[in-house]
């Protein structure tokens, strides 16, 4: 099971049996959005509170496969106390990473804008989903939680007044 | 264990000698599309090597081979599904397109504002959005006969929903549960309440012995691709009265009998809702299906998927007990050979994936019915559904590798 063992790596598991940041937040001051994957069914909560420039607090709900679910799990314990510009960066640096090819991930090569994304991001535990693009079908998947704290990002930084009190 | 000689169709179908991933293909999504046996391959290669040209248009010798092929193909299932006349078959792309038609073109002829369409909540998405789109359009209204929690249609107030209806539209097989509905009560309940009744039968024809005649329907849509034919054909079943009043749908070439400055007339039916040159291999590849179906017997196919089920669901409930939960009606007699389950603490979408490094394919997901899904409380379950090619041995390879998968998952 050598592939299926590149795509559930341990720490995968880990986090889709015991979740981070697993609940709900009070709506306001948070701000919830939700993603969905309309193909299996999957489905990402996310309770965003962004205060001034940074994203304070941060929980997830939903439900779905263990690639989803880890992911978001793993998204939210990165993002969580970071600047929402730093979350912005990580998301992009995510988004690199699933989109690289499977024979760069073996040479351990990636061509420029990619690797552009990708430098100088720790990408720590999220690293372990890389085994994700050798199965193509499972990338939405994984991206489901960041596209989500992207649209989540957008509508709380536009509903935010300037002193930072959420809308 | 039934009349059917399993090893002798297997050998029919070329894909089912492949491995995936080192192992035996076992091919358990025939509910979702089936695989096609060799006789189906020939009669579209002939087509195409031997005698292809367009249909009812040339008059040289492989136009007119063509065309006696192509609607030979017509014929056959119109012989399938025990139709009046090869006519009250109209080619579509599949069941999909069918029931498009019937929304497209006999509702919007048909209905106005503030009548009642009335669906089930175990339908798929194929029968619910269209009756949605024309619902925002037309300000139609629709209503659901719910699923009860035996996982079959909760009929109590069904006359009360039908008041004011002028369309039941309704599975007669669940793509998902398995529950083989009772048509004829549904269209003599929708008849009484002075409505019509649409049967999906893309569950149905390729299991069952159907009777368009004894169901007494009004419309049957169908799919090539689930009864061992090619993708791209399926079809519509109407009476021949409502398919003369039906205004056409899509306009071109075959479809019209004259066209004017001014405007046009139609071809008789069929003819007049197949507008374009028609899938013309696939209907030849089709009737080759329906041939073998023949020539294995409706009734010997489904006594076979009864009793794989039976096996079926007894090794699930031997080996899982409990952590594996079973969506669909406990009598057997009214369920298809299809299983969906979840499996406690493991996604569907993750038993997809290890399953499938033995080479078990099975669905997993929402199956195109959100709405049940939300009935039955799961977001997606797994569903092995079973043919004519499949035995024992093929779920005995679901059994282990699901054993794998829990071992994989640490459950």
């Amino acid at each position: 099971m050598s592939g299926l063992e590149d795509l559930y790596r341990e720490v995968i598991l880990d986090h889709y049996r015991a979740p981070r940041n697993r609940g709900e937040l009070p709506v306001p001051p948070a701000h919830k959005v939700e993603g969905f994957n309309p193909l299996c069914g999957d489905e990402v909560v996310l309770y965003l509170e962004v205060k001034g420039d940074t994203v304070s607090d941060l929980r997830t709900a939903g439900q779905g496969c263990s690639i989803s679910q880890a992911s978001t799990s793993m998204m939210s314990a990165a993002v969580k106390g970071k600047s929402v510009q730093e979350a912005r960066q990580l998301i992009r640096a995510f988004k690199s990473l699933m989109s690289i090819h499977e024979t760069q991930l073996e040479g351990g090569e990636t061509d420029g804008s990619d690797a552009e994304e990708l430098q100088g991001v720790r990408l720590g535990d999220l690293a372990a989903l890389q085994g994700v693009v050798k199965f193509p079908v499972r990338i939405k998947c994984a991206t489901l939680g960041w596209n989500t704290l992207q649209q989540g990002l957008d509508e709380a930084t536009q509903s935010a007044t300037p002193s930072g009190s959420g809308g | 264990m039934t009349g059917l000689d399993i090893a002798r169709i297997k050998a029919d179908f070329p894909i089912l000698k492949r491995e995936v991933n080192g192992a035996r293909l076992v091919y358990l999504d025939s509910a979702s599309s089936s695989q096609k046996p060799v006789q189906v391959l020939d009669a579209m290669e002939h087509c195409y090597r031997d005698s292809y040209a367009n249909v009812h248009r040339g008059v040289y010798t492989i136009a007119e081979e063509t065309t006696a092929a192509f609607e030979g193909g017509r014929a056959k299932v119109a012989s399938l599904l025990h139709a009046g006349a090869t006519d009250e078959i109209v080619f579509t792309k599949n069941a999909t397109e069918a029931i498009n038609l019937v929304a497209y073109s006999w509702a919007r002829a048909n209905l106005r504002e503030s009548d009642v369409i009335v669906v089930t909540e175990m339908e798929h998405h194929a029968n619910i959005v269209p009756w949605h789109i024309l619902a925002a359009e037309r300000g139609v209204e629709l209503r659901f006969v719910p699923v009860n929690p035996g996982y079959e249609l909760d009929l109590t107030n069904l006359e009360q929903l039908l008041d004011g209806a002028r369309l039941l539209a309704f599975t007669a097989v669940s793509n998902v549960l398995g529950t083989i509905n009772d048509v004829r009560t549904l269209v003599d309940a929708a008849h009484a309440a002075g409505a019509l009744a649409l049967v999906d039968a893309a569950q149905a024809v390729p299991h069952l012995e159907i009777d368009v005649a004894a169901w007494d329907a009004d419309f049957v849509a169908w799919t090539g691709h689930k009864m061992l034919g090619p993708s791209g054909i399926g079809g519509l079943w109407a009476r021949p009265e409502i398919l003369d009043d039906m205004p056409p749908f899509l306009g071109g070439g075959e479809m019209i009998r004259d066209v004017t400055t001014t405007g046009f007339s139609t071809n008789d039916v069929p003819w007049k809702f197949e507008a374009g040159t028609p899938p013309i291999a696939e209907a030849i590849g089709l009737g080759a299906a329906v041939d073998y179906l023949q020539g294995l017997g409706l009734d010997a196919v489904r006594a076979h998927e009864l009793a794989l089920t039976t096996y079926a669901l007894d090794a699930l409930s031997e080996r899982f007990g409990e952590r594996l939960t079973v969506y669909g009606p406990s009598d057997l007699e009214r369920r298809s050979g299809v299983i969906s389950f979840t499996f406690e603490g493991i996604h569907a979408h993750d038993i997809s994936q290890v399953v499938d490094e033995a080479g078990v394919c099975v669905r997993a997901g929402h199956h195109c019915a959100k709405p049940l899904m939300r009935v039955l409380g799961v977001p997606a379950t797994t569903r092995a559904s079973f043919y004519v090619y499949n035995d024992e041995a093929d779920v005995d390879a679901l059994v282990e590798a699901l054993v794998r998968a829990e071992k994989f998952f640490g459950i």
